[in-house]
């Protein structure tokens, strides 16, 4: 099965979103270059709203994701609490 | 007391219909095919432009908030940077030359991608992927700001940053990104959304804004760093657009995939050619390397790409038949490029150098198959030349390719030692070309490409002296006259690196930026 990926710059506001990327997927493999970490995942990907408005104590609307975002593959599936990338293979 | 009822917010899918297609409206004055007159002599059959569908569901209201907090955030930074003189924590001062590079071939293709999608924004009968365009118009036009912005602070030290637009438009490399833009946007809107944002953004950008902004960040340039990393931001939309809009056209009708395979065949190939430099930039200009342009290509053409052709074969979309003399090409493409550069540095906005003893060894352990037996030598050789005072410079102007532009410094596939080489007659002319797939489109568009605007031949031709030159006075020196059209300061622009202004500046300033006399 392919693999998708997300990349997005490290700083203070994407801890808490790699963390929980991480922790909801766990087939997911972090690769770390300078400035940035590209999270790679077998088939599918999902960012989950409540597990990082649970890590940063308020409420985390998806669409602030574009903030940080540096590139992802796939498709994309996205409601208000989840946001998925997939292939269909 | 005041109870506070929460609201009920609309879902995302709710607010995305409403704010997008149900602000549309169907015209009654005028006929679909007068008010959209572009949408269909491509031969692309759409049924049914609702069936559109953006994954991202961004809203103009949404698109202002984040696009505003990505501005805010990134002027801070370029302040911060440029008031406590940020560029003196550059690794190396050689390592600013990608960055006119970035400046002047770059930066001039983001505003055209901005009148692109604006065009195409207004083009498309859907409602949909009206927006979207648009919403990609403008980021293009601010990726376009935010660089020259971030940029101009290093033009108040450095050679070679001065005059971007009015090179953009002359000076003789800078032809091979300026005539693939121009190529996408002369299309029709069909052809350009799957040049510029499927083929392009979706298969070929990663491979400079992730890989080589990651080594912006690891040489010290919080400058590129920033604007790079969020100008991708926008990127990853972009890329969900291009997509989108391939699976759309295909399921809109069978009859649509063998134009659609013909353009992505294509525009992968001009895009492969067109990065060509950023290989080089990645292999030879970063002083501190993140990885090689082979390992790149490896995670982001041939894996990433990978899974995505694996994808689009439900639509019977196959991988462009270019794929597998790229794969070849990956061993040898940044040292080619690095070599022609090397030889024409007399005629560039940016310096060229030969690598270290210690640069070599890291291009010989990740090009272990090619380095040692094909370029180490050439490079040993060319800076014996140097250090006896011999800097090569080479004074013919080479022959370029009728498609991509760029000279023929390619080799034949599957043998390294021999310049590919191919021609056609058309119409009582010969033209040129660096490889089998550059010839195919030709063939297919020759009314197009016999049009190229070719840079050595139009400095043959003398259209490229300062106005009022007399080419035919005794002691007209051709290369001096060129050089003062391209508005490039001769001896402190261009040549190599070791010696120039540049360097000592940079040597100086650091030293200074330790003391205090």
């Amino acid at each position: 099965m392919s693999k998708v990926f997300i990349a997005l710059q490290t700083n203070d506001d994407t801890r808490p979103i790699i963390e929980s990327i991480l922790a909801d997927n766990p087939h997911a493999l972090p690769v770390e270059s300078p400035a940035m970490v590209k999270i790679d995942a077998e088939g599918r990907l999902t960012v989950k709203r409540e597990s990082i408005s649970e890590r940063i104590g308020r409420e985390f609307d998806l669409q602030e994701l574009h903030t940080h975002l540096i590139s992802l593959s796939g498709h994309i599936d996205e409601s208000d609490d989840e946001f998925t990338l997939h292939w269909n293979d | 007391m005041d109870m506070q009822v929460p609201k009920k917010k609309l879902g995302l899918k709710e607010r995305y219909t409403l704010m997008t297609r149900d602000l549309a409206w169907d015209t009654t004055y005028q006929p679909k095919e007068k008010v959209y007159p572009y949408a269909d002599y491509e031969g692309i059959k759409i049924h049914d432009w609702d069936k559109w569908e953006d994954p991202f569901r961004l809203t103009m209201d949404a698109y202002w908030k984040y696009q505003a907090e990505k501005e805010r955030k990134l002027y801070a930074i370029i302040d911060a940077y440029s008031q406590s003189n940020g560029h003196l924590g550059v690794t190396d001062a050689r390592y600013l030359n990608a960055i006119k590079i970035f400046l002047t071939a770059v930066t001039p293709l983001e505003y055209m991608a901005h009148r692109g999608f604006a065009h195409v924004g207004r083009a498309f009968p859907g409602a949909g992927a009206r927006v979207a365009c648009q919403m990609q118009a403008i980021d293009e036009m601010r990726h376009a700001q935010t660089q020259i912005h971030s940029l101009s602070n290093y033009n108040k030290y450095y050679n070679g940053f001065h005059d971007a637009p009015h090179m953009f438009d002359r000076v003789w490399y800078l032809s091979v990104p300026k005539s693939f833009f121009d190529d996408a946007i002369t299309a029709g809107p069909f052809e350009f959304i799957v040049s510029i944002g499927f083929s392009f953004e979706y298969v070929l950008t990663n491979l400079l804004f992730v890989p080589f902004v990651s080594g912006a960040a690891y040489n010290g340039d919080m400058g590129t760093m920033t604007f790079g990393f969020s100008a991708q931001s926008d990127e990853a939309r972009h890329m969900t657009l291009g997509l989108e809009c391939i699976k759309f056209i295909l399921e809109q009708d069978p009859a649509n995939l063998p134009i659609v395979q013909r353009w992505i065949d294509k525009w992968c190939w001009r895009g492969v050619r067109l990065l060509s430099i950023v290989a080089m930039m990645m292999d030879y200009m970063l002083p501190k390397r993140v990885m090689s342009w082979k390992e790149a290509w490896e995670i982001y053409f041939e894996e990433n790409g990978g899974a995505l052709f694996k994808d689009l074969a439900r639509y019977g979309i196959k991988m462009p038949a270019c794929a597998e003399q790229i794969r070849q090409e990956k061993e040898h493409l940044s040292h080619q490029v690095w070599s022609a550069f090397y030889n024409y540095s007399g005629a560039t906005d940016f310096h060229t150098w030969m690598p270290t003893e210690e640069e070599m060894q890291w291009l010989s352990q990740k090009y272990p198959d090619t380095f040692d037996q094909h370029y180490r030598p050439r490079f040993e050789f060319w800076r014996e030349q140097q250090q006896k005072g011999n800097r090569f410079y080479n004074k013919t102007l080479p022959m370029l390719c009728q498609t991509c532009q760029i000279p023929m410094l390619f080799t034949e596939p599957g043998d390294p030692t021999k310049i590919c080489y191919r021609e056609r007659d058309y119409k009582g002319s010969k033209y040129h070309f660096c490889s089998d797939h550059c010839q195919h489109i030709f063939d297919n568009e020759p009314e197009k490409y016999v049009q190229a605007w070719l840079p050595v031949h139009q400095i043959y031709q003398g259209n490229c002296f300062p106005e009022g030159s007399d080419p035919t006075a005794p002691g007209f020196d051709p290369l001096a006259a060129v050089l003062e059209h391209y508005r490039l300061n001769a001896g402190r622009d261009n040549g190599d690196f070791e010696g120039s202004e540049d360097q000592r500046n940079f040597e100086a300033w650091r030293g200074m930026a330790k003391r205090n006399d």
